[in-house]
């Protein structure tokens, strides 16, 4: 149906320690290549975790709201 | 695969103190990232002041001092008077600023201090609990206006760009939020800016950041940050609010 | 250097700028106003350096922050109320060890009072009106030249130990013009503090700071600079005596009572009374071993101060028991005259039998 095939060549590596699960960054990315784990932090917060099979182009969205500045952002 | 995305320098590699989805950090890494690409960290002070800020020199390595509460603006006028040469700005909450702080904030502004301000605006007070700041919205309710900001009792919310806009040694204000990635980089081109407008010796400049704050809001970071648009943006609309640098230059 | 005809208030103004005071920021109040238009005139275009007219007392001790944050000579100027605005500014700048110059030329109280002298600011100054262990310098001067040799002091002393100095005058030293001779040249190149916070170049980023939520610190602070309290005690107590050496009674004063004082005992000793002067000039820290040294030889301190009764507890402190305190005081911004000083010095005299 037209789908067009974007290159999935973006990467992006969380600190989950520093992540406080606030899901903004869920929100935000355009490829939903982001979601909640089932973990917990040691401050006792849900992180949230990349998708690594995602179409993520590196457009670092994520990066640019994370209140944390958990996330860095790799693009190829 | 290249690095695009990375944490700036000078944020120090602390885990911020602040609630899940608030404003503030985001803030501090704009600053962080324009001191950064602007050269400033050498001769730059940060003056932060009373408020969930107060630790703000936790995170950017830059040289910061506390002022009292309210006080911010005659502490930077007093270092850039005695400094010229030296980049100062101040961080500010609502209360801070247009509460306790209104005189400094008025005569300060009035004086075109070649001073910068950063203004952030998240309509309540946070690190006291979640009281009425003077720009807390009507009907919006807080620990101190449980049945929600009264006119009549309470007042009104008070655009405080709008009224520094009148005086004359205000140079550039605009307002902004970091509710979206576009307005976060909108953030990230006013403080650049306005620092130019010091740096340029033109007079007084201020960014007003329209910011979450979820957990007095009692909302989910989402819903908070959601809310900035769809309710505070009408009392507080975004835009640049004064911008005479043009004039500036021409003089 | 010749002597110059000057009002009080001028003096400190000429006085701070030759000892390298480069911001001043004051706002209008009577009974100091000459010495905030004398730094209009004088300091406001002076290269490098600044003078504001702030929108309140309070803005200007903040500014006083910021100008000494940035590690210059800054000093601020009020009377009695608006002192007490700067009672948080103080305790900030003590918390903070930046050192600063506040002068208070005190008026009647409480309350806006009257604009006429009095020394009712003396717990204010030297008990600390702002929250916190903190102490303050202070300095009483008594005249012209001493307004002129202390305010020199005092920014010397802000430096020296990193603390705010207050300089304790009134009404009557602020108009009154005398004879006052400048020992001192402006510095040809203003200072700048070793600690000075003007940007992180060539070192690590600094902090200043007076919140912590690490009680451990703050405890840490306080007993750091009690210990320099300690040093300063130990160093920079200061007091004149007049006439104390074969005193029976004494006379304790401190700034213009001291004056007024002065003029009292020369009537005194010229009817065959034996009366001497204390005059502290340094309030804090207090000259107390110097009270307990004359009690040694005289039992009756009689404490003379323009107030309720402020200064005498300290001398009671002091003598601990050891002699005995008469207080005569006049408050509201009333000034006493030698001569009604001198009908309290010989009552007390002849009630006690002295000869």
């Amino acid at each position: 149906m037209g789908v067009t095939e974007s290159k999935a060549n973006g990467y992006i590596e969380i600190n989950q320690e520093l992540c406080k699960g606030c899901q903004v960054c869920i929100a935000f990315c355009p490829k939903g290549a982001i979601a909640l784990s089932d973990k917990l932090t040691a401050s006792g917060y849900i992180p949230v975790s990349f998708n690594d099979g995602s179409e993520c182009t590196g457009c670092a969205i994520c990066a640019i709201v994370c209140p944390e500045v958990a996330i860095e952002v790799y693009r190829g | 695969m290249t690095k695009v995305y990375s944490r700036p320098k000078l944020l120090k590699k602390k885990i911020f103190h602040y609630c899940a989805g608030c404003g503030h950090s985001i803030i501090h890494r704009l600053l962080a990232e324009v001191i950064e690409e602007m050269n400033l960290q050498e001769r730059i002070v940060g003056i932060n002041s009373a408020g969930c800020s107060v630790f703000a020199y936790d995170y950017l390595d830059i040289d910061m001092a506390e002022a009292a509460h309210g006080r911010g603006m005659a502490v930077a006028t007093g270092l850039k008077r005695a400094s010229p040469e030296t980049v100062v700005f101040t961080y500010q909450g609502d209360g801070d600023l247009a509460a306790i702080g209104t005189a400094e904030t008025v005569h300060t502004a009035n004086r075109g201090e070649r001073i910068t301000t950063i203004f952030v605006n998240n309509a309540v007070y946070g690190m006291t609990g979640g009281q009425m700041a003077p720009t807390t919205l009507l009907a919006q309710q807080t620990t101190t206006t449980p049945y929600g900001r009264d006119a009549i009792l309470e007042g009104h919310p008070i655009r405080v760009s709008e009224m520094l806009a009148l005086l004359g040694g205000v140079v550039y204000i605009e307002r902004t939020a970091v509710d979206s990635p576009a307005n976060i980089r909108k953030t990230k081109k006013s403080i650049r800016k306005a620092f130019q407008v010091q740096i340029d010796g033109l007079g007084f400049s201020m960014v007003e950041i329209l910011a979450p704050c979820p957990i007095n809001w009692k909302m989910e970071p989402l819903e908070a940050w959601q809310w900035i648009g769809k309710e505070m943006t009408k009392v507080f609309p975004l835009g640049v609010i004064k911008d005479i640098t043009g004039q500036k230059d021409a003089d | 250097m010749a002597k110059v005809l000057m009002d009080g208030n001028s003096v400190i103004g000429e006085a701070a700028i030759r000892a390298g005071c480069q911001c001043y920021f004051g706002y209008p109040i009577t009974p100091q106003n000459e010495l905030t238009e004398y730094m209009a005139n004088h300091l406001s275009r002076k290269k490098g350096c600044a003078f504001i007219q702030a929108e309140s007392e309070l803005a200007a001790i903040n500014m006083v922050f910021g100008a000494s944050l940035a590690g210059v000579r800054a000093m601020t100027s009020s009377s009695s109320p608006g002192m007490s605005l700067k009672q948080e500014g103080i305790s900030y700048l003590a918390s903070c060890e930046l050192p600063s110059v506040i002068v208070n030329m005190s008026r009647g109280g409480p309350g806006l009072g009257t604009i006429s002298a009095s020394q009712s600011d003396y717990f204010q100054a030297t008990r600390g009106g702002g929250h916190g262990d903190y102490r303050t310098i202070v300095l009483a001067p008594s005249s012209g030249q001493e307004l002129a040799d202390l305010t020199h002091r005092a920014f010397d002393l802000a430096d020296k130990y990193r603390i705010p100095v207050l300089i304790l005058g009134d009404g009557i030293l602020g108009q009154m013009m005398e004879p006052v001779e400048f020992k001192h040249e402006a510095p040809a190149e203003l200072p700048v503090r070793s600690n000075a916070l003007r940007g992180a170049k060539g070192r690590a980023s600094r902090i200043v700071r007076t919140c912590t939520s690490n009680t451990s610190d703050m405890e840490e602070l306080n007993w750091s600079l009690y210990r320099r309290y300690q040093l300063i005690k130990e160093e920079e107590i200061t007091c004149e005596t007049f006439l104390v050496e074969d005193a029976e009674l004494i006379v304790v004063s401190f700034g213009i009572a001291a004056r007024i004082a002065r003029g009292a005992i020369k009537n005194a000793r010229a009817n065959g009374l034996k009366v001497g002067l204390l005059q502290p000039v340094t309030l804090w820290p207090f000259p107390s071993a110097k009270v307990e040294e004359l009690a040694n030889r005289a039992k009756y301190f009689l404490v003379f101060e323009m107030n309720m009764g402020q200064m005498i507890e300290d001398v009671q402190l002091a003598l601990n028991g050891k002699g005995e305190t008469f207080f005569y005081g006049r408050p509201g911004g009333v000034i006493p005259t030698p001569s009604e000083v001198f009908r309290v010095i010989s009552r007390h005299y002849y009630q006690r039998g002295l000869s």
